[in-house]
């Protein structure tokens, strides 16, 4: 196994750090400064994200800062993985809240996952809509046409 | 003289802030149970109470077609929308009213003046723009530069976001045919020395086209004392509605330019025979022009007229001098767009943070300010930053919203300490 693997592999996003935990943390912050503060610490969980991997192909459009996507498909598991990276902070943030929700699942699952019930969970935390060139939709989109690559029989329903 | 139409032209002498703003319904609100502070005005500004009436009496009493003649309510159509272009043109200090053609914005005007002048340009030819243009002042010369063969060639900056004049010198030169430039800088607030640099390149009988967008906000220009061809400006930005701008243009050159669309009015007679063009103004209006809004911007004049001018612009430099001087109360801060010469609008980043953070986190405290690369990338591959947080000001802000900018600004820096 490469080291490069171990990075996808090893990521506490969408493994061992859930959505409910997450939302269980944010219940407990009452103002904007201490839900940013989380978001942005979130952000600082992201893994290293390999610099050869800044490359067009990887760019994810659509965001006001730079954003990168990668992914690894575990041909043991069935899973795939994750990696974002991107040069603004709380797009990071954003990214690792998507990792969590998304990461280290089936493509299958990804492509049932109901976006528009996932964006509306995230709007729970407040002001976290997919709006505003922050690159939540873009990057949601990134993932699901990625996952739609590795289940080539069925086209992806279209949210 | 009654005494009601003199009070109807009274100024009001100085700027009290406070009666400036009780006219902009929209300022009184809470944005994230914050008060808003509107600091985009750049982007585009906030309309006065006599906008609104206005296009709203416009139709609930007087909407018709224009132009059409047949009955009272296109008598009084036109006779408010010819109204307003009559007003743009004392605004401007035009000669003729035949010289101001309404246009959708600033970005239809300068892709009117592109086509217009797209036969007199030959291959090689070039045009002078600068690198501080809006890609409004940039694209639809580039698109010019494929048709014709001609080139788009840049004067550079300098660090301090000022127009290099030794660099406009050694490229305007025999092969320059066109100059457009920006009046005002929308990312840095420079103010250039248009009048100059119009003289020079006339001299060398280039075609001059002003982008007068960011700057019709802050000061009045006269189209006659600066000599231009062309000048073009966004009503939206000079508190009128969206939707309308206006191209001043030199009228023996509108003569000898070609319509830019076909249609209804831009027309005198049409056969399939020979179809002949309607005089100026309106050989450059295809189609049911933009009444309201055109109602709408001359209200919008009527009521910029209203203000002490010179209290206004005073105001304004108060605001980027307090902005300036605060500066330092942010650790990272720095600015982008030192000029000597500038309008209130400053252009920053902060160290360790992306523009999209701070915008977002501004947004959290009721400021609402622009991020990005405000649509001049060239410009920003100069400061080689991918964009900028850009606090753009207007005459209805206090000095006591640029304190609650800098407050937040200190706020988010230790957020991300």
């Amino acid at each position: 196994m490469t080291s490069a693997t171990e990075t996808f592999l090893d990521n506490p996003l969408g493994t061992s750090v859930t959505i409910d935990g997450v939302m269980d943390d944010f219940e407990f912050l009452d103002d904007w400064e201490d839900r940013y503060a989380y978001i942005i610490d979130l952000g600082k969980q992201l893994p290293a994200f390999p610099d050869e991997a800044r490359v067009e192909n990887n760019y994810v459009h659509g965001c006001q800062s730079q954003v990168w996507l990668i992914h690894y498909f575990d041909e043991a598991s069935g899973k795939l993985y994750l990696l974002i990276d991107s040069d603004a902070m709380i797009v990071r943030g954003l990214a690792a809240i998507i990792l969590v929700a998304l990461n280290g699942r089936t493509p299958r699952e990804l492509l049932t996952t109901d976006i528009d019930e996932l964006f509306e969970t995230l709007d729970l935390f407040r002001h976290i809509s997919p709006t505003r060139g922050n690159g939540l939709r873009a990057m949601v989109g990134k993932i699901r046409d990625i996952a739609a690559t590795q289940v080539p029989s069925e086209p992806p329903s279209r949210v | 003289m009654t005494d009601l139409s003199v009070a109807k032209t009274v100024t009001r002498q100085g700027l009290d802030v406070e009666a400036v703003r009780r006219d902009f319904p929209i300022l009184t609100q809470c944005i994230n149970n914050k008060p808003l502070v509107y600091l985009d005005n750049g982007a585009s500004a906030q309309k006065p109470i006599a906008v609104l009436d206005a296009m709203d009496r416009y139709y609930r009493e007087m909407h018709s077609n224009v132009h059409r003649g047949a009955h009272t309510l296109g008598d009084r159509a036109t006779a408010a929308f010819e109204g307003a272009r009559e007003t743009v043109r004392g605004f401007l200090n035009a000669a003729s009213t035949r010289e101001i053609i309404w246009t959708r914005g600033t970005t239809e005007a300068i892709n009117l003046v592109a086509n217009g002048l797209a036969g007199k340009l030959q291959p090689d030819d070039e045009i002078l723009v600068s690198r501080m243009e809006h890609h409004a002042n940039i694209v639809p010369w580039q698109m010019l530069a494929e048709r014709t063969g001609a080139k788009v060639v840049p004067v550079q900056v300098t660090h301090e976001g000022e127009l290099d004049l030794d660099s406009f010198d050694q490229l305007l030169n025999d092969k320059t045919r066109i100059l457009a430039l920006t009046h005002v800088s929308n990312v840095l607030g420079t103010v250039n020395p248009i009048k100059s640099l119009v003289a020079k390149a006339k001299a060398r009988g280039v075609f001059t086209v002003v982008d007068g967008a960011q700057a019709v906000p802050h000061f009045q220009p006269d189209v006659q004392a600066i000599d231009c061809d062309f000048y073009t400006f966004s009503a939206h930005k000079l508190f009128g509605p969206t939707g309308i701008g206006v191209l001043y243009g030199r009228e023996a050159l509108l003569e000898a330019m070609p319509p830019y669309q076909g249609g209804g009015e831009m027309i005198e007679r049409v056969s399939f025979e020979k179809t002949t063009w309607n005089t100026l103004p309106y050989k450059f209006e295809a189609g049911t022009p933009a009444i309201a809004e055109a109602v709408g911007l001359g209200a919008a004049i009527d009521y910029l007229g209203t203000l002490d001018r010179v209290a206004m612009e005073a105001a304004e430099q108060a605001l980027l001098a307090r902005a300036n001087a605060l500066v330092a109360t942010v650790p990272g801060m720095e600015v982008i767009g030192t000029a000597r010469h500038k309008v209130p609008v400053m252009s920053f980043k902060i160290a360790g943070l992306h523009p999209s953070d701070i915008g977002t986190l501004l947004d959290q405290q009721g400021i609402a300010i622009r991020t990005g690369h405000h649509c001049a990338m060239p410009l920003m591959e100069f400061f080689g930053v991918p964009g900028t947080a850009r606090a753009s000001f207007a005459f209805y802000n206090t000095l006591d919203e640029v304190e609650q900018l800098f407050t937040a600004l200190q706020k988010i820096q230790r957020l991300f300490a």
